[in-house]
Protein backbone atom coordinates (compact mmCIF):
# COMPACT_ATOMS: atom_id res chain seq x y z
CA UNK A 1 0.00 0.00 0.00
CA UNK A 2 2.88 2.26 1.25
CA UNK A 3 4.21 1.54 -2.50
CA UNK A 4 1.18 2.95 -4.17
CA UNK A 5 1.15 5.77 -3.09
CA UNK A 6 4.81 6.73 -3.71
CA UNK A 7 3.65 5.49 -7.67
CA UNK A 8 4.33 9.02 -10.25
CA UNK A 9 0.77 9.08 -11.71
CA UNK A 10 2.82 7.90 -14.70
CA UNK A 11 3.42 4.58 -13.36
CA UNK A 12 -0.25 4.63 -12.15
CA UNK A 13 -1.43 4.57 -15.89
CA UNK A 14 0.78 1.94 -16.72
CA UNK A 15 4.00 3.75 -17.87
CA UNK A 16 5.51 2.75 -21.66
CA UNK A 17 3.22 0.29 -22.60
CA UNK A 18 -0.30 2.42 -21.66
CA UNK A 19 1.78 5.42 -23.82
CA UNK A 20 1.59 2.51 -26.31
CA UNK A 21 -2.10 1.67 -25.85
CA UNK A 22 -3.26 5.03 -26.16
CA UNK A 23 -1.32 6.24 -29.20
CA UNK A 24 -3.39 4.52 -32.06
CA UNK A 25 -6.58 5.19 -29.89
CA UNK A 26 -6.02 9.29 -29.41
CA UNK A 27 -4.52 9.79 -32.69
CA UNK A 28 -7.73 8.09 -34.71
CA UNK A 29 -10.30 10.52 -32.65
CA UNK A 30 -8.00 13.24 -33.51
CA UNK A 31 -8.01 12.46 -36.93
CA UNK A 32 -11.34 12.16 -37.36
CA UNK A 33 -12.44 15.75 -35.21
CA UNK A 34 -13.30 18.15 -37.73
CA UNK A 35 -12.83 21.10 -35.43
CA UNK A 36 -8.87 19.87 -34.98
CA UNK A 37 -8.12 17.32 -37.88
CA UNK A 38 -6.26 20.23 -39.58
CA UNK A 39 -3.10 21.00 -38.03
CA UNK A 40 -2.39 16.99 -37.75
CA UNK A 41 -2.04 16.68 -41.23
CA UNK A 42 1.50 15.64 -41.75
CA UNK A 43 2.44 13.93 -44.35
CA UNK A 44 3.83 11.25 -42.73
CA UNK A 45 1.83 8.99 -40.33
CA UNK A 46 4.61 7.69 -38.72
CA UNK A 47 6.25 10.92 -37.83
CA UNK A 48 2.44 12.21 -36.46
CA UNK A 49 2.62 8.71 -34.38
CA UNK A 50 5.65 9.52 -32.84
CA UNK A 51 4.69 12.80 -31.55
CA UNK A 52 1.08 12.04 -30.16
CA UNK A 53 3.53 9.55 -27.84
CA UNK A 54 5.36 12.38 -26.85
CA UNK A 55 2.34 14.17 -26.49
CA UNK A 56 0.99 11.42 -24.48
CA UNK A 57 4.11 10.93 -22.33
CA UNK A 58 4.20 14.32 -21.26
CA UNK A 59 0.35 14.58 -19.90
CA UNK A 60 0.77 11.09 -18.16
CA UNK A 61 3.77 12.76 -16.28
CA UNK A 62 6.06 10.80 -17.82
CA UNK A 63 9.71 11.11 -18.24
CA UNK A 64 9.72 14.21 -21.28
CA UNK A 65 11.84 16.75 -21.32
CA UNK A 66 10.19 19.93 -22.86
CA UNK A 67 10.36 23.32 -21.20
CA UNK A 68 7.60 26.23 -21.62
CA UNK A 69 9.73 27.41 -24.76
CA UNK A 70 9.63 24.29 -26.71
CA UNK A 71 5.87 24.40 -26.59
CA UNK A 72 6.02 27.77 -27.41
CA UNK A 73 8.14 26.99 -30.63
CA UNK A 74 6.52 23.44 -31.13
CA UNK A 75 3.55 24.91 -31.53
CA UNK A 76 3.96 28.37 -33.38
CA UNK A 77 3.41 27.00 -36.98
CA UNK A 78 -0.01 26.04 -35.26
CA UNK A 79 -1.00 29.76 -33.69
CA UNK A 80 -0.50 31.39 -37.54
CA UNK A 81 -2.84 28.49 -38.48
CA UNK A 82 -5.16 29.74 -36.00
CA UNK A 83 -4.68 28.10 -33.04
CA UNK A 84 -6.63 28.75 -29.85
CA UNK A 85 -8.37 27.79 -26.67
CA UNK A 86 -11.20 25.88 -28.14
CA UNK A 87 -8.76 23.34 -29.62
CA UNK A 88 -6.99 22.91 -26.82
CA UNK A 89 -10.75 22.14 -25.06
CA UNK A 90 -11.04 19.29 -27.88
CA UNK A 91 -7.27 17.55 -27.51
CA UNK A 92 -8.41 18.02 -23.94
CA UNK A 93 -11.98 15.83 -24.69
CA UNK A 94 -10.35 13.49 -27.60
CA UNK A 95 -7.78 12.93 -24.33
CA UNK A 96 -10.11 12.25 -21.69
CA UNK A 97 -12.20 9.77 -24.43
CA UNK A 98 -9.28 8.12 -24.76
CA UNK A 99 -8.47 7.07 -21.56
CA UNK A 100 -12.12 6.17 -20.67
CA UNK A 101 -11.97 4.04 -23.37
CA UNK A 102 -9.10 2.12 -22.00
CA UNK A 103 -10.93 2.03 -18.31
CA UNK A 104 -9.00 4.66 -16.84
CA UNK A 105 -10.64 5.73 -13.11
CA UNK A 106 -12.02 8.81 -13.34
CA UNK A 107 -9.88 11.04 -10.74
CA UNK A 108 -6.30 9.79 -12.53
CA UNK A 109 -8.28 11.28 -15.92
CA UNK A 110 -8.30 14.29 -14.22
CA UNK A 111 -4.94 14.75 -13.20
CA UNK A 112 -4.22 14.25 -16.91
CA UNK A 113 -6.46 16.60 -18.20
CA UNK A 114 -4.43 19.18 -15.14
CA UNK A 115 -1.19 18.27 -16.65
CA UNK A 116 -2.89 19.09 -20.21
CA UNK A 117 -4.12 22.69 -18.80
CA UNK A 118 -0.79 23.61 -17.37
CA UNK A 119 0.68 24.04 -20.40
CA UNK A 120 -2.01 25.77 -22.09
CA UNK A 121 -0.79 29.01 -21.86
CA UNK A 122 2.11 28.04 -23.12
CA UNK A 123 1.02 25.79 -26.41
CA UNK A 124 -1.15 29.76 -26.84
CA UNK A 125 1.91 31.27 -26.33
CA UNK A 126 0.13 33.40 -23.91
CA UNK B 1 21.02 0.72 -33.35
CA UNK B 2 21.31 -3.01 -35.07
CA UNK B 3 22.84 -5.89 -33.30
CA UNK B 4 24.78 -8.44 -36.13
CA UNK B 5 25.21 -11.05 -33.58
CA UNK B 6 23.91 -11.87 -29.91
CA UNK B 7 20.77 -11.89 -28.49
CA UNK B 8 19.29 -8.49 -27.14
CA UNK B 9 16.84 -7.94 -24.48
CA UNK B 10 13.29 -7.78 -25.49
CA UNK B 11 12.83 -4.35 -23.20
CA UNK B 12 15.26 -3.10 -25.61
CA UNK B 13 12.97 -3.72 -28.42
CA UNK B 14 9.47 -3.06 -26.64
CA UNK B 15 7.12 -1.45 -29.37
CA UNK B 16 9.02 -1.69 -31.95
CA UNK B 17 7.38 -2.98 -35.69
CA UNK B 18 8.73 -6.59 -35.78
CA UNK B 19 10.37 -6.35 -38.86
CA UNK B 20 12.55 -4.00 -37.00
CA UNK B 21 12.70 -6.75 -34.45
CA UNK B 22 13.72 -9.29 -36.56
CA UNK B 23 16.60 -7.57 -38.53
CA UNK B 24 17.88 -6.59 -34.89
CA UNK B 25 17.59 -3.05 -34.12
CA UNK B 26 17.18 -2.00 -30.39
CA UNK B 27 16.96 1.11 -28.73
CA UNK B 28 20.32 1.71 -27.84
CA UNK B 29 18.98 3.85 -25.09
CA UNK B 30 17.14 0.94 -22.55
CA UNK B 31 19.30 -1.76 -23.92
CA UNK B 32 21.30 -3.88 -21.34
CA UNK B 33 22.71 -6.82 -23.04
CA UNK B 34 22.93 -9.98 -21.34
CA UNK B 35 25.23 -11.53 -23.39
CA UNK B 36 28.12 -10.31 -25.76
CA UNK B 37 26.63 -8.19 -28.82
CA UNK B 38 28.29 -7.58 -32.16
CA UNK B 39 26.74 -4.07 -33.58
CA UNK B 40 26.39 -3.33 -37.18
CA UNK B 41 28.46 -0.26 -38.01
CA UNK B 42 25.39 1.98 -39.67
CA UNK B 43 26.72 1.21 -43.49
CA UNK B 44 27.05 -2.48 -43.31
CA UNK B 45 25.52 -2.75 -46.94
CA UNK B 46 27.73 -3.65 -49.13
CA UNK B 47 28.18 -2.69 -52.81
CA UNK B 48 28.02 -5.83 -55.48
CA UNK B 49 28.59 -6.56 -59.31
CA UNK B 50 24.86 -7.86 -60.50
CA UNK B 51 24.93 -9.49 -63.80
CA UNK B 52 21.23 -8.99 -65.47
CA UNK B 53 20.19 -13.09 -66.37
CA UNK B 54 16.70 -11.97 -67.58
CA UNK B 55 14.54 -9.57 -69.15
CA UNK B 56 10.59 -9.72 -70.08
CA UNK B 57 7.90 -7.94 -70.25
CA UNK B 58 4.96 -8.23 -68.14
CA UNK B 59 2.67 -5.27 -69.06
CA UNK B 60 3.23 -2.51 -71.68
CA UNK B 61 5.56 0.03 -69.18
CA UNK B 62 6.92 -2.62 -66.43
CA UNK B 63 9.69 -5.03 -67.23
CA UNK B 64 10.88 -7.64 -65.13
CA UNK B 65 14.77 -7.92 -64.49
CA UNK B 66 16.31 -10.30 -62.91
CA UNK B 67 20.04 -10.28 -61.61
CA UNK B 68 22.38 -12.63 -60.20
CA UNK B 69 24.66 -11.17 -57.72
CA UNK B 70 28.23 -12.74 -57.43
CA UNK B 71 27.79 -13.37 -53.83
CA UNK B 72 24.38 -14.86 -52.97
CA UNK B 73 22.56 -11.68 -51.09
CA UNK B 74 20.77 -12.12 -47.24
CA UNK B 75 17.13 -10.46 -48.22
CA UNK B 76 13.73 -10.58 -47.68
CA UNK B 77 11.16 -10.27 -50.02
CA UNK B 78 9.97 -6.85 -49.71
CA UNK B 79 13.03 -5.09 -48.84
CA UNK B 80 14.36 -3.31 -51.76
CA UNK B 81 18.02 -2.84 -53.28
CA UNK B 82 19.61 0.42 -54.94
CA UNK B 83 20.72 -0.09 -58.61
CA UNK B 84 24.14 1.99 -59.30
CA UNK B 85 24.66 2.24 -63.42
CA UNK B 86 27.13 5.41 -64.51
CA UNK B 87 26.84 7.73 -61.41
CA UNK B 88 22.40 7.33 -61.02
CA UNK B 89 21.42 5.58 -58.01
CA UNK B 90 17.63 4.16 -58.22
CA UNK B 91 15.82 1.84 -55.71
CA UNK B 92 13.55 -1.18 -56.81
CA UNK B 93 12.03 -3.41 -54.36
CA UNK B 94 12.29 -7.34 -54.84
CA UNK B 95 9.43 -9.56 -55.69
CA UNK B 96 11.79 -12.96 -55.46
CA UNK B 97 12.16 -15.35 -52.63
CA UNK B 98 15.82 -15.86 -51.41
CA UNK B 99 16.06 -19.40 -52.40
CA UNK B 100 15.26 -18.31 -56.13
CA UNK B 101 18.75 -17.46 -56.21
CA UNK B 102 18.16 -13.92 -57.62
CA UNK B 103 16.39 -10.69 -57.46
CA UNK B 104 13.48 -9.93 -59.46
CA UNK B 105 12.50 -5.97 -60.41
CA UNK B 106 9.44 -4.93 -61.63
CA UNK B 107 10.48 -1.84 -63.46
CA UNK B 108 7.82 0.82 -65.01
CA UNK B 109 9.33 2.38 -67.51
CA UNK B 110 9.37 6.77 -66.39
CA UNK B 111 9.48 9.01 -69.90
CA UNK B 112 12.88 10.38 -69.75
CA UNK B 113 13.86 8.35 -66.71
CA UNK B 114 17.17 7.59 -66.48
CA UNK B 115 17.57 4.12 -65.01
CA UNK B 116 14.10 2.86 -66.03
CA UNK B 117 14.71 4.10 -69.45
CA UNK B 118 17.90 2.45 -69.73
CA UNK B 119 16.08 -1.10 -69.01
CA UNK B 120 13.92 -0.83 -71.05
CA UNK B 121 15.19 0.77 -73.95
CA UNK B 122 19.06 -0.39 -73.87
CA UNK B 123 19.90 -3.16 -71.69
CA UNK B 124 20.77 -6.44 -72.77
CA UNK B 125 20.69 -9.91 -71.09
CA UNK B 126 24.73 -10.07 -69.45
CA UNK B 127 25.04 -6.73 -68.68
CA UNK B 128 25.95 -5.54 -65.26
CA UNK B 129 24.91 -3.35 -62.63
CA UNK B 130 26.55 -2.48 -59.43
CA UNK B 131 23.61 -3.07 -56.52
CA UNK B 132 23.79 -2.10 -52.62
CA UNK B 133 21.53 -3.45 -50.30
CA UNK B 134 19.36 -5.00 -49.32
CA UNK B 135 16.98 -2.38 -47.76
CA UNK B 136 13.46 -1.80 -45.92
CA UNK B 137 11.65 -2.94 -43.13
CA UNK B 138 8.32 -3.50 -45.41
CA UNK B 139 8.49 -7.53 -45.20
CA UNK B 140 7.03 -10.30 -43.85
CA UNK B 141 7.54 -11.62 -39.93
CA UNK B 142 6.34 -14.98 -38.88
CA UNK B 143 5.15 -15.65 -35.32
CA UNK B 144 1.79 -14.34 -35.90
CA UNK B 145 0.34 -17.05 -38.27
CA UNK B 146 -3.31 -16.68 -38.04
CA UNK B 147 -3.10 -12.61 -38.53
CA UNK B 148 -5.30 -11.65 -41.67
CA UNK B 149 -3.36 -10.09 -43.90
CA UNK B 150 -3.65 -7.03 -46.55
CA UNK B 151 -1.39 -6.10 -49.14
CA UNK B 152 -2.38 -3.32 -51.36
CA UNK B 153 -0.03 -1.68 -54.12
CA UNK B 154 -0.31 0.16 -57.52
CA UNK B 155 1.34 -0.05 -60.56
CA UNK B 156 4.94 -1.45 -59.72
CA UNK B 157 3.88 -1.08 -56.30
CA UNK B 158 3.15 -5.00 -56.24
CA UNK B 159 6.89 -6.06 -56.90
CA UNK B 160 7.48 -5.97 -53.12
CA UNK B 161 3.47 -7.55 -52.58
CA UNK B 162 4.52 -10.20 -54.96
CA UNK B 163 7.56 -11.24 -52.92
CA UNK B 164 5.72 -10.83 -49.80
CA UNK B 165 2.94 -13.05 -50.18
CA UNK B 166 4.95 -15.66 -51.35
CA UNK B 167 6.87 -15.56 -49.06
CA UNK B 168 4.10 -15.28 -46.30
CA UNK B 169 2.74 -18.44 -48.00
CA UNK B 170 6.30 -20.35 -47.81
CA UNK B 171 6.08 -19.42 -43.89
CA UNK B 172 2.93 -21.60 -43.92
CA UNK B 173 0.80 -18.19 -42.98
CA UNK B 174 -3.08 -19.37 -41.99
CA UNK B 175 -4.92 -16.31 -41.77
CA UNK B 176 -6.53 -15.14 -44.81
CA UNK B 177 -4.24 -13.71 -47.08
CA UNK B 178 -6.01 -10.38 -49.45
CA UNK B 179 -3.84 -9.03 -52.35
CA UNK B 180 -5.16 -5.58 -53.86
CA UNK B 181 -3.82 -4.33 -56.72
CA UNK B 182 -4.34 -1.12 -58.61
CA UNK B 183 -4.21 0.44 -61.74
CA UNK B 184 -5.95 3.19 -64.08
CA UNK B 185 -6.99 0.31 -66.42
CA UNK B 186 -6.61 -3.37 -67.45
CA UNK B 187 -3.40 -2.90 -69.38
CA UNK B 188 -1.57 -1.75 -65.98
CA UNK B 189 -2.46 -4.73 -64.23
CA UNK B 190 0.28 -7.83 -64.34
CA UNK B 191 0.80 -10.96 -62.99
CA UNK B 192 -2.60 -11.42 -62.91
CA UNK B 193 -3.02 -15.09 -64.11
CA UNK B 194 0.42 -16.00 -61.59
CA UNK B 195 -1.55 -14.13 -58.85
CA UNK B 196 -5.19 -16.57 -60.05
CA UNK B 197 -3.37 -19.58 -59.58
CA UNK B 198 -1.55 -18.82 -56.61
CA UNK B 199 -4.95 -17.88 -55.18
CA UNK B 200 -6.18 -21.25 -56.64
CA UNK B 201 -3.81 -23.00 -54.72
CA UNK B 202 -4.09 -21.35 -51.32
CA UNK B 203 -7.75 -21.00 -50.29
CA UNK B 204 -6.63 -18.52 -47.44
CA UNK B 205 -5.43 -16.12 -50.01
CA UNK B 206 -7.56 -13.75 -52.14
CA UNK B 207 -6.55 -12.10 -54.97
CA UNK B 208 -8.71 -8.47 -55.98
CA UNK B 209 -7.13 -6.50 -59.03
CA UNK B 210 -8.85 -3.37 -59.20
CA UNK B 211 -9.19 -0.40 -61.92
CA UNK B 212 -10.14 3.23 -62.50
CA UNK B 213 -11.52 2.85 -65.58
CA UNK B 214 -14.84 1.17 -66.27
CA UNK B 215 -15.31 0.14 -69.81
CA UNK B 216 -12.99 -2.07 -69.94
CA UNK B 217 -12.87 -3.69 -66.85
CA UNK B 218 -12.93 -6.80 -67.59
CA UNK B 219 -13.78 -9.15 -64.17
CA UNK B 220 -11.56 -6.47 -62.44
CA UNK B 221 -13.06 -4.64 -59.76
CA UNK B 222 -14.11 -0.74 -60.46
CA UNK B 223 -13.05 2.10 -58.34
CA UNK B 224 -9.89 3.53 -56.49
CA UNK B 225 -8.20 1.39 -54.76
CA UNK B 226 -9.24 2.34 -50.85
CA UNK B 227 -12.79 2.15 -52.13
CA UNK B 228 -12.45 -1.31 -53.30
CA UNK B 229 -10.46 -2.28 -49.98
CA UNK B 230 -12.83 -1.16 -47.70
CA UNK B 231 -16.06 -2.22 -49.28
CA UNK B 232 -14.83 -5.65 -49.14
CA UNK B 233 -13.54 -5.86 -45.44
CA UNK B 234 -14.74 -2.35 -43.53
CA UNK B 235 -12.98 -2.85 -40.30
CA UNK B 236 -9.75 -4.28 -40.19
CA UNK B 237 -9.14 -3.98 -36.63
CA UNK B 238 -6.98 -6.81 -35.93
CA UNK B 239 -5.40 -6.83 -39.38
CA UNK B 240 -1.32 -6.54 -40.59
CA UNK B 241 -1.35 -4.30 -43.50
CA UNK B 242 1.63 -3.83 -46.30
CA UNK B 243 1.26 -0.59 -49.00
CA UNK B 244 4.00 -0.16 -51.59
CA UNK B 245 3.58 2.17 -54.16
CA UNK B 246 3.33 5.60 -55.66
CA UNK B 247 4.10 7.79 -51.90
CA UNK B 248 0.93 9.87 -52.03
CA UNK B 249 -1.38 6.71 -52.45
CA UNK B 250 1.04 4.90 -49.51
CA UNK B 251 0.32 7.92 -47.08
CA UNK B 252 -3.39 7.82 -48.36
CA UNK B 253 -3.74 4.06 -47.52
CA UNK B 254 -2.01 3.80 -44.49
CA UNK B 255 -4.35 6.87 -43.01
CA UNK B 256 -7.30 4.94 -44.46
CA UNK B 257 -6.05 1.62 -43.05
CA UNK B 258 -5.37 2.93 -40.20
CA UNK B 259 -8.70 4.76 -39.70
CA UNK B 260 -10.23 1.47 -40.02
CA UNK B 261 -9.04 -0.16 -37.42
CA UNK B 262 -5.64 -1.19 -37.93
CA UNK B 263 -2.94 -0.86 -35.79
CA UNK B 264 -0.30 2.08 -36.67
CA UNK B 265 2.33 -0.75 -35.52
CA UNK B 266 0.77 -3.60 -37.46
CA UNK B 267 1.37 -1.06 -40.83
CA UNK B 268 4.39 -1.72 -43.04
CA UNK B 269 4.93 0.92 -46.15
CA UNK B 270 7.26 1.41 -48.44
CA UNK B 271 6.71 4.67 -50.83
CA UNK B 272 8.45 4.74 -53.87
CA UNK B 273 10.18 8.46 -53.54
CA UNK B 274 11.36 9.66 -56.75
CA UNK B 275 15.16 10.22 -56.54
CA UNK B 276 16.27 14.09 -56.08
CA UNK B 277 16.95 15.69 -59.08
CA UNK B 278 20.98 15.99 -58.76
C1 LIG C 1 12.16 2.24 -51.64
C2 LIG C 1 11.86 2.41 -53.11
C3 LIG C 1 11.45 1.31 -53.85
C4 LIG C 1 11.15 1.45 -55.19
N1 LIG C 1 10.73 0.36 -55.89
C5 LIG C 1 10.43 0.47 -57.20
C6 LIG C 1 9.99 -0.68 -57.95
O1 LIG C 1 9.89 -1.79 -57.42
N2 LIG C 1 9.66 -0.50 -59.24
C7 LIG C 1 9.77 0.72 -59.87
O2 LIG C 1 9.45 0.81 -61.06
N3 LIG C 1 10.19 1.81 -59.19
C8 LIG C 1 10.54 1.72 -57.88
N4 LIG C 1 10.98 2.83 -57.21
C9 LIG C 1 11.18 4.10 -57.94
C10 LIG C 1 12.58 4.08 -58.59
O3 LIG C 1 13.56 4.11 -57.57
C11 LIG C 1 12.87 5.27 -59.51
O4 LIG C 1 12.54 6.47 -58.84
C12 LIG C 1 12.10 5.23 -60.83
O5 LIG C 1 12.38 4.01 -61.49
C13 LIG C 1 12.49 6.41 -61.72
O6 LIG C 1 13.88 6.42 -61.93
P1 LIG C 1 14.51 6.88 -63.33
O7 LIG C 1 15.97 6.99 -63.16
O8 LIG C 1 14.00 6.03 -64.42
O9 LIG C 1 13.87 8.31 -63.54
P2 LIG C 1 14.56 9.76 -63.18
O10 LIG C 1 15.66 9.99 -64.16
O11 LIG C 1 14.87 9.77 -61.75
O12 LIG C 1 13.36 10.71 -63.46
C14 LIG C 1 13.00 11.23 -64.73
C15 LIG C 1 11.90 12.25 -64.58
O13 LIG C 1 10.69 11.61 -64.19
C16 LIG C 1 10.23 12.11 -62.95
N5 LIG C 1 9.70 10.99 -62.18
C17 LIG C 1 10.40 10.14 -61.39
N6 LIG C 1 9.58 9.20 -60.88
C18 LIG C 1 8.35 9.46 -61.35
C19 LIG C 1 7.08 8.85 -61.18
N7 LIG C 1 6.91 7.79 -60.40
N8 LIG C 1 6.03 9.36 -61.85
C20 LIG C 1 6.17 10.43 -62.62
N9 LIG C 1 7.36 11.07 -62.82
C21 LIG C 1 8.43 10.59 -62.20
C22 LIG C 1 11.44 12.75 -62.31
O14 LIG C 1 11.07 13.79 -61.42
C23 LIG C 1 12.21 13.28 -63.49
O15 LIG C 1 11.73 14.51 -63.91
C24 LIG C 1 11.27 2.72 -55.84
C25 LIG C 1 11.71 3.80 -55.09
C26 LIG C 1 12.00 3.67 -53.74
C27 LIG C 1 12.46 4.86 -52.97
C1 LIG D 1 -2.84 20.63 -24.33
C2 LIG D 1 -1.53 20.71 -24.23
C3 LIG D 1 -0.59 20.21 -25.28
C4 LIG D 1 0.58 19.58 -25.03
C5 LIG D 1 1.14 19.20 -23.66
C6 LIG D 1 1.21 19.29 -26.28
C7 LIG D 1 2.40 18.63 -26.42
C8 LIG D 1 3.04 18.38 -27.60
C9 LIG D 1 4.30 17.70 -27.74
C10 LIG D 1 5.15 17.18 -26.60
C11 LIG D 1 4.58 17.66 -29.04
C12 LIG D 1 5.81 17.01 -29.70
C13 LIG D 1 6.84 18.04 -30.03
C14 LIG D 1 7.97 17.41 -30.81
O1 LIG D 1 8.59 16.47 -30.32
O2 LIG D 1 8.19 17.86 -31.92
C15 LIG D 1 3.50 18.28 -29.75
C16 LIG D 1 3.42 18.40 -31.12
C17 LIG D 1 2.27 18.77 -31.78
N1 LIG D 1 1.11 19.26 -31.23
FE1 LIG D 1 0.79 19.56 -29.26
N2 LIG D 1 0.39 19.75 -27.30
C18 LIG D 1 -0.70 20.30 -26.73
C19 LIG D 1 -1.76 20.88 -27.41
C20 LIG D 1 -1.94 20.83 -28.78
C21 LIG D 1 -3.12 21.27 -29.48
C22 LIG D 1 -4.32 21.95 -28.84
C23 LIG D 1 -2.92 21.01 -30.80
C24 LIG D 1 -3.81 21.24 -32.01
C25 LIG D 1 -5.10 21.17 -31.99
C26 LIG D 1 -1.61 20.38 -30.93
C27 LIG D 1 -1.07 19.96 -32.10
C28 LIG D 1 0.21 19.48 -32.22
C29 LIG D 1 0.81 19.13 -33.50
C30 LIG D 1 0.14 19.20 -34.87
C31 LIG D 1 2.10 18.71 -33.22
C32 LIG D 1 3.15 18.27 -34.23
C33 LIG D 1 3.91 19.50 -34.59
C34 LIG D 1 4.47 19.44 -35.97
O3 LIG D 1 3.69 19.18 -36.90
O4 LIG D 1 5.67 19.71 -36.11
N3 LIG D 1 -1.07 20.29 -29.68
N4 LIG D 1 2.57 18.70 -28.86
Amino acid sequence: MEQQTTQTLYEQLGGQPAVNAAVDIFYRKVLVDNRINRFFEGVDMDQQIAKQKAFLTMVFGGPANYSGKDMRTGHARLISMGLNDSHVDAVIENLGATLTELGVAPPLIAKVAALAESVRNDVLNR
Amino acid sequence: MRSAAGTVPPRAQAGMKDSWKTRGYFFSCVCVPEENLEIDSADADIRMEALISSLEFLSGDVIRACLTTREPMDFRAGQYVTLIRNGVARSYSIASLPQAGELELHIRKIPGGQMSGWFHDAAQVGDTVSVVGPSGECFYVSGREDQPLILAGTGTGLAPLYGIVRDALQCRHRGPIHVFHGALNRRGLYLVNELRELARRHPQLQYTPAVLGGDEAGDAAVGPIDSVILSRIPNLSGWRGFVCGDPGLVQMLKKKLFLAGMASSDIYADAFLPAAPS
